[in-house]
């Protein structure tokens, strides 16, 4: 038996691939963003198993730097699996496991011998529901940097107020950081997990449909701050929604029964779909 | 033709979606029965919870109406005496307090580690998975162990060690921690004169003029040894002098913490054995209460590049912990109680003092009252029962103690 995560990537290895090499263009739904984007994410040949079953089958896929990646498919497609791999979430379920290669820069994501714990510092993951710690506001933000730096207290203090206010939730709670981050609403609790997982200063924000849980008004101000957002950081979104997937995304890649089956750019996918399937999906007829 | 009508085109059409489809004909049950049977349940249960408080009420009275008349001072002052009268608890007190804390000491650490460790660092080989679940099935068999089977384990395993260190009473010999050993003389001055002993091993201390010892408020002296039938000097020196034929008994002194090899029937044995009794049970409840922490914390952590002790240190274990201290409260209290191992590591022995150090002979509360309900006299009953109140009381404070804790590190955060 081979343990997965380390069952390496001769694909990788035997072919050496110019790393910039294939640049994408995508244009963007709101604003029109024409700059080449350079590669964050390279998947290729990516297969992943819980236990016999086979939850993923050969994904190759390329995630643009700084720009949205939505993942989107029907329930039990494949594609939070493949967002866990990106951050090794799946070393947690014990039958996972995966062959294939995925490359962050020079970082074999998929190799025994990464430091997952610098890994996941680099590309931070928000889950669908909002996973506070149950202390204070600000230890919830400071847990992240406390964990990778060393901080003076002021230094500690900015960069948590720095973080509430990229993820907009700074103006409601600024007067009561000492405060139980449980007693927030659910929208806040969602944005104070992004200005937490903001804090550590990762490249690559990965989010497993953050808005399920949440009411429209919160859904939209989390929509709000992934657009915001995304001009600094690489964003990887899995979503069930397929609006928020058209709103708010520059790629999207459509997963169906562990295959990925069509990735473009959004506009594209939602308007010109090269595949029956993903016309299917996204007009509704099926998911 | 919008999303709602595509669905129910394919939906399957067998029944009409008007029609109540075969629920039509099918008669409702009546509620009656139902409410009556909750009523009888709700009965039931206030019945069984009114009969066990009855009965604790009960207990509590009866052992009241026994053992108050007999608490005195003297109770908590006195050594076991031979006359009812004089007879009190105090070394047991002390024995209990020695023995209980000794065993929290250990067990709380290694209890709550094991509970982690299975818990929280599971691998993920099914070589490793299958050990692991072999201990489990192991722990969970041990807390339904006896304990006077721990009791005889404790003989074996740690007042003995198997024989592997000799036996105990050789003085000096094998590993010997916190004791001194010294020859004692008594001076022409009729002055207590130590001398300490190098070589335990070795017979007395043959007497040398000029050899250096301690007088009885620890100041070093020389020792003035003098011939068989020389006068005996005047004055001060009188104190340190001795005839060379002087005779000495060897006499011990221990620290606190004096540790040998085999570790006897001492407290430090009681504690340990206490420990395997009280063990399985905090291990079982330490890991229901990691359990019961919601894996999406973990996860939270973990995606913040938390390594699994982090995961452990920051956010399971103080999520954890009032459910930990719980789980510990319970078994102390029973490790408190516990008789049937004590009695056969400690024995029915009689200890008029408290403990003075790990090694130390003791006795328990629990010992001490079966000690004295076995006793034919009526008077020693209402000790006993008053010995009772006693150990209730300690019990109940360390249960309070513990409840305090456990309120002090549950900060409502949510």
């Amino acid at each position: 038996m081979s343990d997965p995560t380390t069952l390496a990537n001769e694909a990788a290895a035997i072919e050496p691939r110019p790393r910039d090499g294939r640049q994408t263009h995508f244009t963007h739904s709101r604003e029109q963003t024409s700059e080449p984007t350079t590669l964050a994410i390279r998947v290729r040949d990516l297969n992943a198993w819980y236990g016999d079953f086979q939850a993923l089958h050969a994904i190759s896929l390329d995630i643009p730097a700084n720009r949205v990646s939505a993942l989107i498919g029907p329930s039990g497609c494949g594609k939070s699996t493949l967002l866990r791999w990106f951050n090794r979430m799946n070393d947690t379920i014990p039958s996972a496991h995966a062959r294939g290669s995925v490359n962050l820069g020079d970082t074999d994501l998929l190799s025994r011998t990464t430091d997952v714990v610098d890994l996941r510092r680099r590309i931070g993951i928000v889950f669908q529901r909002p996973n506070p710690f149950p202390k204070s506001i600000f230890d919830n933000v400071a847990f992240g940097p406390r964990l990778h730096m060393k901080l003076s207290r002021t230094e500690l203090q900015d960069v948590v107020e720095w973080a509430l206010r990229k993820a907009a939730v700074w103006d409601e709670v600024k007067d009561r950081l000492a405060s139980p981050a449980l007693g927030l609403s659910g929208g806040q609790q969602q944005r104070l997990c992004i200005a937490r997982a903001i804090a550590v200063g990762p490249e690559v924000l990965l989010m497993d449909e953050p808005c399920s849980a949440l009411d429209p008004a919160s859904t939209l101000a989390v929509e709000d701050l992934i657009f915001e957002l995304r001009r600094q950081y690489t964003i990887v979104i899995v979503t069930h929604n397929m609006q928020q997937a058209a709103r708010c995304s520059d790629q999207t890649a459509f997963f169906y029964e562990g295959r990925l089956i069509e990735v473009g750019a959004t506009t594209t996918v939602f308007t010109k779909p090269k595949q029956q399937q993903t016309e299917d999906y996204v007009s509704g007829k099926f998911g | 033709m919008n999303l709602r009508e595509q669905t129910k085109m394919q939906s399957p059409a067998e029944f009409d979606s008007d029609s109540k489809g075969p629920l039509a004909s099918i008669q409702l049950l009546s509620g009656e029965p139902r409410r009556k049977l909750d009523a009888r349940f709700r009965g039931l249960c206030v019945t069984i919870a009114a009969v066990s408080v009855l009965v604790l009420i009960g207990l509590l009275g009866s052992i009241l109406l026994q053992g108050v008349p007999s608490l005195s001072l003297t109770l908590l002052t006195g050594g076991p005496e031979p006359d009812p009268s004089e007879a009190g608890i105090r070394p047991a007190i002390f024995g209990t307090l020695w023995v209980c804390s000794l065993c929290a000491l250990f067990t709380l650490p290694i209890g709550v580690a094991t509970a982690i460790l299975l818990e929280e660092y599971q691998p993920r080989n099914r070589y490793g998975r299958f050990i692991y679940s072999v201990i489990q099935l192991n722990i969970s068999n041990l807390a339904g162990v006896p304990s006077v089977v721990y009791g005889l384990l404790g003989l074996t395993a740690f007042v003995s060690m198997f024989g592997l260190f000799g036996s105990r009473t050789s003085q000096g010999g094998g590993l010997e921690i916190g004791v001194r050993y010294y020859d004692q003389f008594f001076s022409e001055g009729m002055r207590s004169i130590l001398v300490p002993v190098s070589d335990p091993s070795q017979p007395v201390n043959k007497l040398v003029n000029g050899m250096q010892g301690f007088d009885s408020r620890g100041n070093q002296v020389a020792i003035n040894v003098i011939p068989i039938g020389t006068p005996l000097p005047t004055g001060d020196e009188l104190r340190y002098t001795l005839y060379e034929d002087g005779e000495a008994g060897r006499i011990t002194k221990k620290a606190w913490y004096h540790f040998s090899l085999p570790l006897g029937r001492g407290v430090l044995t009681g504690a340990l054995t206490l420990m395997l009794v009280i063990l399985p049970v905090i291990i079982i409840s330490s890991q229901e209460a990691l359990r019961a922490v919601p894996s999406s914390l973990r996860d939270g952590a973990l995606g913040l590049g938390s390594t699994p002790w982090q995961v452990v240190w920051h956010v399971t274990l103080p999520s954890a912990m009032p459910g930990i201290l719980t789980g510990a409260i319970l078994a102390m209290s029973r490790a408190i109680g516990e008789t049937a191992p004590i009695l056969i590591i400690a024995g029915i022995v009689y200890i008029s003092r408290a403990p003075q150090n790990l090694m130390d002979d003791f006795t328990v509360m629990p010992l001490q009252i079966f000690n004295w309900i076995s006793r034919p006299q009526e008077e020693f009953h209402a000790i006993a029962a008053a010995g009772i109140i006693l150990l209730l009381a300690i019990l109940l404070s360390f249960n309070a103690l513990a409840v305090l804790i456990r309120q002090k590190l549950h900060k409502p955060l949510s």
